[in-house]
C-alpha cells in the first residue's frame, strides 16, 4: 500500500510538527570549542616545529601540521576515542583535517576482517574518497584557468 | 601576550568555521563526507580568488586546520604550477602542493588501521 | 478481504530462551534474560561472528531448557538483519535441524512466529523454533556509519538492540500460552525518506495491521491486557497513538513498545529507543513470556514492526516502506 503524493506530504507535514527539537545552541557551542581548540593544537604544534627547527620553511611546517594531526587522529581512531569525541563535538570534530583522517581510518579498520586488499584498503575512501575527486579535480580546474589569465 | 592573542585569534576563529559547519549539519542533516566537500571547495575557492592568503596571516592554523586549509594548498599549487610551467603544472601542482596531507592521511591510516580493531559502543 | 489466520487454542509456546548483549542487560528488563553478555563481540574474529554465535548459542539453550535433542525439532524458522541473513544461515549450518531463512527486517519475528503455527495447526509439524537476532555494530555498519566514525547521533535515531532470541512452539490441548491468531502484514509506504525517522515510517503499517486485525476477529482494543508494538520508539509510538485516534481506536494504558521497555531512555542515551530484529523478540521471549506465564497478562497483541530499506534504496532515493504482522497470544 503506499499514498499517493498529496497525502504523502500530508503525513510528513503533521509528522514534523511533533519532532523533537535539534538543541542548536548546545550543538553549536560544543562545535565551537571542539573546533576551536583542535586548531590551537594544530597551532601549537606548528609553533614547536618552528622552535626546534628554525629554518624551516613555512610550507614545510604546515606539511609536517597536517601529518601530526593526521597521526594524532588515527591513533585517536584506532583507540576507539575519536568518536566520542565526534558524538561531543559534531562539526566541531568533522570540519577540521582531523575529521578527513577519521574519515579515512574508521572504515578500514571496520571492514579489515574482509582482508587488507579488498577490505580494508578498498574501503579507505569510502566517504572521504569524494573529498580527494573533488579536490583534485577543483584544483586542476583552478590551474586551468590560471593559464589563460 | 602577543602569543595570547595569536591563540585567541586561532581559537576563536576555528571554532567559528566548525559552528557554522554545524548550523548546516542542524539545518540540513548533511552527514560528514558532504559538510567535509563543502569546506574543502569553499577552501580551493577562496584561494582562486586570493582571499585565502589574507586569512591565514590573520587567523593561522585556525584558518588551515580546517579542511579548507587542504582545499587552498591544492588551489595554491595548480596556481603556481600554472605560472611556472603552464598547463603541465596547472595539472600537476595541486597533489604536488597537497602532497604531505595525502600521502600522511593515506600512509599513516593505512598502517594504523593494520594495527587497530573496532571497539564495542554503548 | 480476511488478512487473519485462526489457531483455534492447539499452538502453544512451551519454551522460550534468550541472550541480551551487554547494553540491554542494564536495562530495566534485565532480570528477566537468561543470559546476558559480558561484551558484545564475545570472543570471536569479527561481530557477525559473535552474532552467529549468539543465535547459535540461544538455540542450544533453548533445547537445554526444554530437555530436546536436535532431532526433535521439526523445523527453524529464522532470520536477522545481515545481507542475505547470514547471522541465522551460517548459525544453522553447525545444527542438524531444517531451516527455513526468512526476512521481513525488524517485523522478522512476527513472521516467524504466524508461520509456525500455521506449520503445527496444521499438523505438517509437531515442534517449531522461532528465532531472530540483531547486534548493534554489524547494524550500524550495515545501515549506517562505520563505528568508530566521529559522528553525532540525531535525536530521532534509535539503538539497535544486541541479542538472541527463540521460542519453542508445539501442539498442545491443555491449558497454556497459546498463539491463538496471526495478522499478515501489508507493506505500507507514507513516503518518509529519513533512514533516522523508523517511527513515523513504521507507525502507519502497525496501524494498518492492528486496525486489521480487530476488524478480522471482532474484537475492540479493549479486548487485550496490552498491545505491544515492535520497535517504534517513543517517538513512533505518540505517533502511532494520533493516527489511531483518526481511526476511532483508542491506544491508551494498554498499549506499550518493546523498543521504550528495553532501555532507559533517561540514563542509556538510546535516541527514541531500541529497535532491530531482536528487539520485539527479546522483550517478548525474556519479558512478556514470563508475565504470560505467571498469568499476569492474559491476552496480548504482539506486533512486530519492520522498516524494509537497504543502503542501496536509500542511496537511490527511495522512500522506505515498512511492514507489521499482529500475533495475538493468549493464555488460553
Amino acid at each position: 500500500m503506499r499514498l499517493d503524493k498529496e497525502q504523502s506530504k500530508e503525513y510528513l507535514a503533521e509528522i514534523r510538527k511533533d519532532m523533537p527539537k535539534t538543541k542548536h545552541v548546545r550543538t553549536m557551542v560544543r562545535a565551537f570549542l571542539t573546533g576551536g581548540i583542535i586548531c590551537c593544537i594544530g597551532q601549537g604544534i606548528g609553533d614547536a616545529i618552528k622552535a626546534i627547527f628554525p629554518s624551516m620553511q613555512e610550507d614545510e611546517v604546515g606539511g609536517f601540521v597536517t601529518m601530526m594531526m593526521i597521526l594524532l587522529t588515527a591513533i585517536l581512531t584506532g583507540i576507539g576515542v575519536y568518536d566520542k569525541i565526534g558524538a561531543f563535538g559534531g562539526a566541531g570534530s568533522i570540519v577540521p583535517i582531523t575529521g578527513f583522517a577519521n574519515s579515512i581510518v574508521s572504515p578500514a579498520i571496520e571492514h579489515k576482517r574482509e582482508g587488507i586488499v579488498l577490505g580494508l584498503c578498498a574501503n579507505m575512501f569510502s566517504i572521504a574518497g569524494p573529498v580527494i575527486v573533488f579536490g583534485i579535480s577543483a584544483s586542476v580546474l583552478v590551474g586551468i584557468i590560471y593559464c589563460f589569465i | 601576550m602577543d602569543m595570547f592573542l595569536t591563540y585567541l585569534i586561532v581559537f576563536a576563529i576555528g571554532g567559528g568555521i566548525c559552528m557554522v559547519g554545524q548550523v548546516i549539519i542542524n539545518l540540513t542533516k548533511l552527514t560528514s563526507a558532504r559538510i567535509l566537500l563543502i569546506f574543502l571547495l569553499l577552501g580551493v575557492l577562496l584561494e582562486a580568488i586570493g582571499v585565502f592568503g589574507y586569512m591565514k596571516d590573520f587567523a593561522k592554523a585556525g584558518v588551515t586546520i580546517p579542511i579548507m586549509g587542504f582545499g587552498s594548498n591544492l588551489a595554491k599549487g595548480a596556481i603556481e604550477g600554472a605560472r611556472e610551467s603552464g598547463l603541465f603544472g596547472a595539472i600537476t601542482g595541486g597533489v604536488k602542493a597537497a602532497a604531505a596531507g595525502l600521502t600522511g592521511a593515506i600512509f599513516i591510516g593505512f598502517v594504523v588501521s593494520l594495527i587497530s580493531k573496532p571497539h564495542s559502543k554503548s | 478481504m480476511v488478512r487473519t489466520v485462526f489457531f483455534d487454542r492447539d499452538v502453544a509456546i512451551t519454551q522460550t530462551s534468550s541472550i541480551a548483549g551487554p547494553k540491554e542487560g542494564e536495562g530495566p528488563l534485565k532480570k528477566y534474560y537468561d543470559y546476558i553478555l559480558k561484551d558484545d563481540i564475545i570472543g570471536q574474529k569479527s561481530h557477525e561472528h559473535a552474532e552467529i554465535m549468539m543465535q547459535l548459542q540461544c538455540i542450544k539453550q533453548l533445547l537445554n531448557k526444554a530437555h530436546l535433542s536436535q532431532n526433535d525439532v521439526d523445523c527453524v524458522f529464522g532470520g536477522d538483519l545481515l545481507d542475505e541473513i547470514i547471522g541465522c544461515n551460517f548459525a544453522m549450518r553447525e545444527l542438524e535441524i531444517p531451516f527455513i531463512g526468512l526476512y521481513n527486517a525488524c517485523a522478522t519475528f512476527g513472521e516467524a512466529l504466524i508461520l509456525g503455527a500455521i506449520m503445527i495447526h496444521s499438523d505438517y509439524m509437531s515442534k517449531v523454533i522461532t528465532t531472530t537476532t540483531s547486534h548493534y555494530a554489524t547494524a550500524e555498519r550495515q545501515y549506517r556509519f562505520p563505528l568508530e566514525l566521529g559522528s553525532q547521533r540525531t535525536p530521532l535515531s534509535q539503538w539497535t538492540v544486541t541479542g538472541a532470541g527463540c521460542s519453542l512452539l508445539t501442539k498442545k490441548e491443555e491449558v497454556g500460552v497459546k498463539v491463538t491468531s496471526g495478522t499478515i502484514g501489508k507493506v505500507v509506504d507514507y513516503g518518509v525518506s529519513d533512514a533516522n525517522d523508523m517511527g513515523a515510517v513504521m507507525a502507519p503499517a502497525a496501524l494498518n495491521t492492528i486496525v486489521s486485525h480487530l476488524s478480522d476477529t471482532g474484537r475492540d482494543e479493549t479486548y487485550y491486557d496490552l498491545i505491544v508494538t515492535g520497535d517504534l520508539g517513543h517517538g513512533g509510538s505518540r505517533l502511532l497513538q494520533i493516527l489511531a485516534k483518526k481511526e476511532g481506536l483508542n491506544l491508551g494504558k494498554n498499549y506499550s513498545d518493546c523498543g521504550i521497555l528495553i532501555f532507559n531512555r533517561e540514563g542509556q542515551d538510546v535516541g527514541q529507543g531500541g529497535s532491530g530484529a531482536c528487539c520485539s523478540n527479546l522483550v517478548f521471549n525474556a519479558y512478556l513470556y514470563k508475565m504470560l506465564s505467571q498469568g499476569t497478562l492474559k491476552k496480548i497483541l504482539f506486533v512486530p514492526t519492520g522498516a524494509l530499506l537497504s543502503k542501496v534504496s536509500s542511496l537511490q532515493g527511495e522512500t522506505i516502506p515498512a511492514i507489521a504482522h499482529a500475533v495475538a497470544i493468549e493464555v488460553v
